[in-house]
């Protein structure tokens, strides 16, 4: 279910240079699972722009984006207290009741965010939860803090080596024990994943989107399945439907 | 109380705002927004006698005032439609529905046609000769008018509800191809369908669009879809079907103002997926603005 909503920008700050993080105030009864999405309207441009969810509780959402364009880039000068027409619950999100006792969540850059409430949900059904956070350099590393004060264990990959271990987030999971994967991130990083696990899990995608809601089949993908759109069906797919 | 109804070949629509294909699925989508009931119909997505994938990804490349796709027909093919779909919208959707069809040969049109002729709540069929976004089919059988009278003349053998051809803008003359339609046996006209564009991403050096061109739509292409009305509803005696660029109650009596019957709302649906509920609240207030009793009266009032 999903719903169009007005929703009052409670705080809007950046994390890191490029990375921005806005809290919402709003009615958030459609947020039904992690990982789902809302698409947000934006005064001068056309199509409203799709960003994940990383928290959400009974008034607010924390939405974590990346200034890449013309869009975000309107949104990283909206200030507090300004109203956004927002449509929420969208996507179908993470299970947070798979067959897992010890999962581990691998996040690259902007995939990074919407396993914060994931992480928090499973933590809390008692999982032993790993969190990997994968980012090219040290002041490119956002909510690793957050994601420790959660009681997760966190281990951080930078490509340069700045920070923990030097590599990819694939580099970091070899001496790992898990029994399920949950990753939100880039393409190649998602295949490298699938290439060097062999555990089932969740994988998040990434696609250009018209309108976020299943009508325009902008965003359709392939999978075992039969074709799914990624805004309806996804972002979410699991391991045994995806074709690369 | 302003009478918004019209009549499209006997049919009574409550109103003449009619969501456009490819824009509202088989309508399901948009029942989680509203009551779809208020429409006056809706034209279902784009349907082909096989199911298809359609093109690669990116489809879509936003502009100003509107997007490109390149969707490139996806659909799950009329047998799924007739044995999954309509069964389904049946439930929550109780008036006659636009079935549109397309094609890539004469045989698959006419397949297409004879098979939702026989369904109860297809009240009008709409045949797309225009979508920009297949090679060899689709756009190529809208941009002759004999190709277009020989499609019109073979799904007419085989239905006895009305036929609505739906135009590409992407032509020299629409007005030929439009009496060409009439000439054979249309008994209505949709138009305008997208208008072929392209993006380029200047720092990849590269088309947005994965399939290189689209169709472009939205508020954009308004004056355009405008005047192509006003000329096929002048030149023509069948009804006229006004899409393209549809955004506000206020458009829609403009283009009823062109020449058209009822107008199909396509692109705004993308971004506000209550843009048709909105316009239907918002056409007594701007009928009253107008001084108009019956929405009826003024089709094609402009000289």
């Amino acid at each position: 279910m999903y719903k169009k909503g007005i929703y009052s920008i409670a705080s809007n700050e950046p994390l890191t240079e490029s990375v921005w993080r806005m809290v919402l105030v709003g009615d958030t009864q459609y947020l039904t699972a992690p990982g789902q999405f809302v698409n947000i309207a934006i005064e001068g441009c056309y199509l409203r722009r799709p960003i994940s969810v990383c928290d959400y509780d009974e008034k607010s959402i924390t939405l974590i984006y990346k200034v890449v364009g013309r869009g975000t880039e309107i949104m990283s000068r909206m200030q507090a207290g300004e109203k956004l027409d927002v449509l929420t619950g969208l996507g179908n999100g993470f299970s947070t009741t798979a067959a897992t006792e010890c999962p581990v969540l691998v996040g690259g850059g902007v995939g990074v965010p919407p396993l914060y409430n994931l992480a928090k949900k499973l933590h809390a059904a008692g999982k032993r939860v790993q969190v990997v956070l994968g980012f090219n350099r040290a002041d490119e590393i956002f909510y690793a803090e957050e994601f420790a004060a959660l009681g997760v264990d966190v281990h951080i990959a930078t490509v340069d080596g700045s920070v923990g271990i030097k590599g990819f987030v694939t580099d970091a999971m070899k001496e790992m024990e898990f029994d399920y994967v949950y990753t939100c991130g880039p393409l190649p990083m998602l295949k490298a994943i699938y290439a060097a696990t062999e555990c089932d899990g969740e994988y998040s995608f990434e696609e250009r989107m018209g309108c976020g809601f299943g009508a325009c089949m902008g965003c359709s993908c392939q999978t075992k399945k039969g074709s799914k759109r990624i805004c309806k069906e996804g972002p979410v797919l699991k391991r045994d439907e995806i074709i690369f | 109380m302003r009478d918004t109804s019209v009549i499209l070949s006997g049919l009574k629509l409550d109103n003449p705002v009619i969501p456009a294909s490819g824009t509202f699925g088989y309508g399901a989508d948009f029942r989680e927004f509203y009551d779809i009931n208020i429409l006056g119909s809706f034209s279902f997505k784009g349907t082909t006698k096989d199911a298809r994938f359609g093109n690669p990804t990116p489809r879509i490349a936003e502009c100003p005032s509107g997007l490109i796709n390149a969707v490139g027909l996806q659909n799950p093919g009329v047998d799924a439609v007739i044995n999954e779909e309509l069964p389904r919208l049946k439930e929550f959707f109780h008036k006659p529905v636009i079935a549109n069809i397309s094609g890539f040969s004469i045989d698959e049109y006419r397949h297409c046609c004879e098979l939702v002729d026989r369904e109860e709540q297809v009240g009008i069929i709409e045949v797309n000769v225009s979508c920009p976004n297949v090679r060899h089919g689709g756009m190529s059988f809208g941009t002759s008018p004999e190709a277009a009278a020989e499609v019109t003349r073979a799904v007419k053998e085989v239905t006895t509800k009305p036929v609505y051809i739906k135009l590409s803008p992407n032509v020299t003359d629409i007005v030929s191809i439009a009496k060409a339609c009439e000439e054979a046996g249309a008994d209505g006209l949709c138009l305008i369908n997208t208008l072929l564009g392209m993006r380029i991403d200047t720092m990849r050096r590269r088309p947005v669009i994965a399939n290189k061109m689209g169709g472009f739509s939205g508020d954009a292409v308004f004056p355009v879809a405008v005047r192509m009305v006003y000329q096929v509803s002048k030149a023509c005696s069948v009804p006229v079907i006004g899409c393209g660029g549809v955004s506000s109650a206020s458009d829609v009596i403009e283009m009823m103002m062109a020449g058209a019957t009822a107008v199909e709302v396509g692109t705004a649906n993308l971004r506000n997926p209550y843009a048709c509920k909105e316009i239907i609240e918002a056409l007594p207030a701007e009928m009253e603005r107008l001084g108009i009793e019956r929405l009826a009266d003024i089709i094609g009032i402009v000289e």
